[in-house]
């Protein structure tokens, strides 16, 4: 099934710009990256679905405090922030999911007893909050020029009451929905390498969502390739 | 080749031969035992030991406000304490981020299961209602705390007797009548089933914390007796497939099985004669 991607290219000098409109098929939000925005983290990007923005910075790999060190690979920290208050119970627990992700695609091991630091930035959150965080991470990974052994996307799903799927739900659907899934695939083989759900569900939706993210990140991964294609085409 | 030099090839040796040091099967559970109402200063009270793993679990009930948007709805209120106690690798302080992760999955399991309707905790719409703070403390670390976390709060929480509370029309005041309690209405049992990721491809159940430690990804699974899912926890690691995922779901339920027959065997041993 192929649809077409009409994608404007805005040329803006030293940063990489992509956006690009919802296809015919999919029912992902329209979705916009810009890489290189922030001069001091070694790569930064922010990342818009929809009305829901965040913004990441990855300084890396840098040096590591003696306690925190590993002796074989670099520590991976990953800090989020939410858009008002302090940072509570619930943002550690998406930090941690976050690390995790990008551990499993990280290669740690070409730089032993360093530390690569992601600081994410909850700039406007209007649904997908999660999902949006790991592709910004994702880019700005990709940006600071941190080896990885794959790309990895965030989708959410959500489950309204009689069983219909949304993809890329915003806050209004969320808040209605009886279940709210968010999965993280990989760009080699689509597995599933992080999912965090909301809500109750049986095995057959949880399926049908898997599938229905694994058919959506295609999209994802397609807009990152050609995001990346045109920031390095032009200089 | 020696355990403490080289675990990863020590596990691996006995994962090719499809178990694993402690003498289980790769689907096989630790010894789970469980003790309700050992506390006789809370409300209700669970101790779960998972082999090693040991969580215990305290409820208490006190009166509160209840929020302005839900005026008929109480609290339930989770906190998961890791303290030094239980293993070398925490310090005492405020609680790290393990601690903090389990708490919140142990809050995100009681809101998506809906364990207890908010509403039956109400007293007086507006004015009154019942907050369970539930705390749960780790005594020993070895492994695979969420599982033992979420069943020693279902225990407690099938545990809790609530005293009667009327207000006092003229005087505005509750009154409680401690000789009169009852059992809260416990509406789901959600079970959570652990899992550990090695080596990319093989998956075991209830991992112990050194197999935690060499596993490359964990996965839990919280299943309600409908085999409804409350709760996919995968915090990264590697790459499962659809195919993978339904090998944990089908093992989930029989989990689920085992621990309903265990949880009904102590209820019913509680019960007054």
């Amino acid at each position: 099934m192929e649809e077409e991607m009409h994608t404007d290219a805005k040329i803006r000098a030293e940063t990489g710009t992509g956006s690009s409109p919802r296809g015919p098929g999919c029912s992902l939000r329209h979705f916009a990256c810009e890489q290189n925005l922030l001069s001091r983290p070694d790569g930064s990007a922010s990342f818009l679905q929809g009305d829901t923005s965040v913004l990441a910075g990855v300084y890396g790999p840098a040096e590591v405090k003696v306690s925190k060190e590993i002796f074989n690979k670099a520590t991976l920290e990953v800090i989020l922030r939410p858009k008002i208050g302090l940072p509570g119970v619930a943002e550690k627990s998406r930090e941690r999911l976050i690390r995790n992700t990008c551990e499993a695609v990280v290669l740690g091991t070409l730089h032993p007893r360093t530390s690569i630091t992601v600081v994410l930035q909850v700039v406007s959150d209007a649904g997908s909050l999660l999902a949006c965080c790991l592709n910004a991470a994702c880019m700005a990974l990709v940006d600071a020029g941190v080896p990885m052994r794959a790309l990895f996307c965030g989708v959410t799903c959500a489950l309204d009451s009689d069983g219909t799927l949304m993809l890329d739900p915003t806050s209004k659907q969320e808040k209605e929905a009886r279940a709210v899934l968010t999965f993280a695939l990989d760009s080699v083989e689509r597995k599933l390498l992080m999912s965090s759900t909301k809500g109750l569900y049986s095995d057959a939706e949880l399926q049908q969502c898997l599938a229905a993210a694994q058919a959506a990140s295609q999209h994802v991964f397609r807009f990152y390739r050609e995001s990346l294609q045109r920031r390095y085409s032009k200089s | 080749s020696c355990r403490t030099v080289e675990p990863l090839e020590y596990y691996r040796r006995f994962l090719k031969e499809n178990c694993r040091p402690d003498g289980r099967e790769l689907g096989e559970f630790r010894t789970t035992t469980v003790n309700v109402g050992s506390i006789s200063t809370a409300d209700g009270s669970a101790l779960v030991k998972l082999g090693n793993t040991t969580v215990i679990c305290g409820v208490k009930a006190e009166f509160a406000a209840p929020p302005t948007d839900a005026p008929d709805t109480g609290y339930v209120v989770p906190n998961v304490d890791l303290p030094p106690l239980c293993s070398s690798r925490f310090r005492s302080g405020p609680p790290g981020e393990e601690a903090q992760v389990a708490s919140q999955f142990i809050a995100d399991v009681i809101e998506n299961s809906q364990i207890i309707q908010k509403e039956d905790l109400c007293i007086s719409p507006g004015k009154l209602v019942w907050v369970l703070y539930c705390d749960l403390i780790c005594l020993d670390y070895d492994g695979n705390i969420l599982d033992a976390c979420t069943f020693a709060l279902l225990a407690a929480l099938k545990n809790v007797q609530l005293p009667e509370v009327t207000i006092n029309e003229e005087t505005a005041l509750a009154e409680v009548n401690l000789k009169k309690k009852s059992y809260l209405n416990v509406r789901t049992h959600p079970v959570a089933t652990s899992f550990a990721v090695f080596d990319d491809t093989l998956l075991i159940v209830d991992p112990t914390g050194e197999e935690e430690h060499l596993a490359t990804g964990t996965l839990t699974i919280v299943m309600d007796e409908e085999g409804k899912l409350c709760c996919l926890h995968k915090p990264g690691g590697s790459g499962l497939t659809g195919a993978k995922l339904q090998d944990c779901m089908s093992r989930a339920v029989t989990r689920h099985k085992e621990v309903k027959k265990l949880m009904d065997e102590v209820i019913n041993s509680m019960k007054p004669k």
